[in-house]
């Protein structure tokens, strides 16, 4: 057992284990939503402390999992323009477009550029202003208002060799797409810290009482985790379905109001495409009309770019919990991290990396 | 790729973005402290994509720092 050695909390997360464990009278699914979690728990073995009741499911809390393939050819066609500087995340230069990715653009002597933050990108527009530069703004709610910031700054600037390619996604529509699914499977979810701790707990509200599902806000680090998981558990054994908060020590009920405005002045709700599982209604961010001049899609005129995704990978129904990496016939086969079917096999937090690189080719138990 | 990363504040910057210097262990980088306005030298906060999400106790810090660390070396010390 890996988390028992490395860890120094050890004697703490088998005390909450063993209390998981005298909770629990008959099998319950826990879907924790982020994939920082994913690569926490697969990381130390926390699926191993549990009490074989309990069932945990991998979501779709990874944002360089779910942009679409579309937006990953959108990018593709951008980066490849001469003229152009291509900023992005680092985890998005190897994620599969139809034909290619990011990578390959940059090995053929596209300007493609890893940032950390959509600020470095404003620094280089403003310091190569006959180029234009274009950020990939991928993310969850945590990273909206960065990249809000970036393009309500570029704007006062008047900085007009700027935009932003868009893929944001909120989590809590693709919640209700999975409750609402006929195919549901979990009874409770661990929601994403970081998320909450931007916007708040209150759009979950309505989602545990209209579903029945206890949502607890955990953040990642493993004897949090552990707790989380006791909470749900202790709600579900109980019957109950409410919205705790077990992150006190960095979400507010409120979120953060500063960051929240931000995101207002600049996004509005959009439906969005998730890779893998289709179209969520509302469940995305667009840029305003006040801010289209911003938006590189409509800049660069790429809006009908995009092929399929690959038929072979089953990237959907790992991100909906409905299958286990290692279930998947290309796991460890055809799809590797040095040669990826999907995204889930890329980035550090997608469900199939984080087992490929823990080397989990078996179930469990 | 929502994890933030706790670093210390060493300056603020105030006008006209609330900009500043953050620690990450022995990297230095420029964050906007936009949506901690409370937030001064010497303060705790978490950081993501290049802005700080809130801010939090010393301890608590330590302790994030210490679980980011073994989740994936290197991290804690690079900065978000
Ligand atoms: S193992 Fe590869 S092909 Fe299979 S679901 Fe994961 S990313 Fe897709």
């Amino acid at each position: 057992m890996k988390f028992v050695d490395e860890f120094r909390d050890g004697q703490v997360a088998q005390a909450l284990a063993g209390a998981i464990r005298r909770k629990v009278t008959r099998p319950w699914n826990l879907m924790e939503v982020c994939g920082g979690q994913t690569h926490a728990i697969v990381r130390f073995g926390l699926d191993e402390l549990l009490p074989r009741e309990i069932n945990l499911i991998h979501g779709p809390g990874c944002p360089v999992c779910v942009t679409p393939v579309a937006l990953i050819d959108q990018a593709l066609a951008i980066a490849a323009r001469p003229g152009v500087i291509f900023c992005s995340f680092g985890d998005m230069l190897r994620v599969p477009g139809s034909a290619e990715d990011l990578f390959s653009v940059k090995s053929r002597g596209g300007d493609v550029r890893v940032v950390y933050s959509p600020l470095d990108a404003l620094v280089i527009a403003r310091e190569n202003p006959e180029r234009e530069v274009v950020f990939f703004a991928v993310g969850f709610e945590t990273t909206a208002p960065a990249n809000a910031l970036a393009v309500s700054q570029a704007k006062k600037e008047d900085l007009r060799n700027f935009s932003i390619l868009v893929s944001h996604v909120r989590v809590p529509p693709a919640l209700e797409a999975i409750l609402a699914s006929p195919q549901r499977r979990v009874d409770a979810f661990l929601a994403a810290g970081h998320v909450c701790s931007i916007m708040g707990m209150e759009e979950y509200h309505p989602l545990a009482a209209k579903y029945h599902v206890p949502i607890v806000v955990t953040a990642f680090e493993p004897v949090d985790l552990l707790q989380g998981i006791l909470m749900c558990v202790s709600q579900l054994e109980e019957g109950r379905a409410e919205v705790e908060n077990q992150y006190v020590r960095l979400v507010k009920a409120g979120g953060n109001r500063p960051a929240q405005q931000l995101i207002q002045e600049v996004f509005q709700v959009v439906d969005r495409t998730w890779r893998g599982i289709g179209g969520i209604p509302d469940s995305g961010f667009g840029l305003r009309e006040a801010y289209a001049a911003f938006d590189a899609s409509r800049r660069f005129n790429v809006s009908d770019v995009g092929g399929p995704e690959s038929p072979d990978c089953q990237s959907g129904l790992v991100l909906q919990g409905l299958l286990k990496p290692m279930e998947c016939p290309a796991f460890g086969k055809a799809c590797t991290p040095d040669h990826p079917l999907g995204a889930t096999m890329v980035s550090s937090e997608g469900a199939c990396a984080a087992y490929y690189r823990y080397r989990r080719f078996e179930p469990v138990r | 790729m929502c994890l933030g990363v706790p670093g210390q504040i060493l300056d603020v910057v105030e006008s006209p973005l609330r900009l500043g210097r953050v620690a990450f262990g022995p990297t230095v980088k420029e964050v906007s402290l936009a949506c901690v306005p409370d937030a001064m030298p010497g303060a705790w906060v978490v950081v993501h994509a290049g802005l700080a999400l809130e801010q939090l106790d010393e301890a608590e810090a330590k302790y994030m720092l210490e679980c980011l660390e073994l989740l994936e070396p290197g991290w804690a010390e690079e900065g978000p």
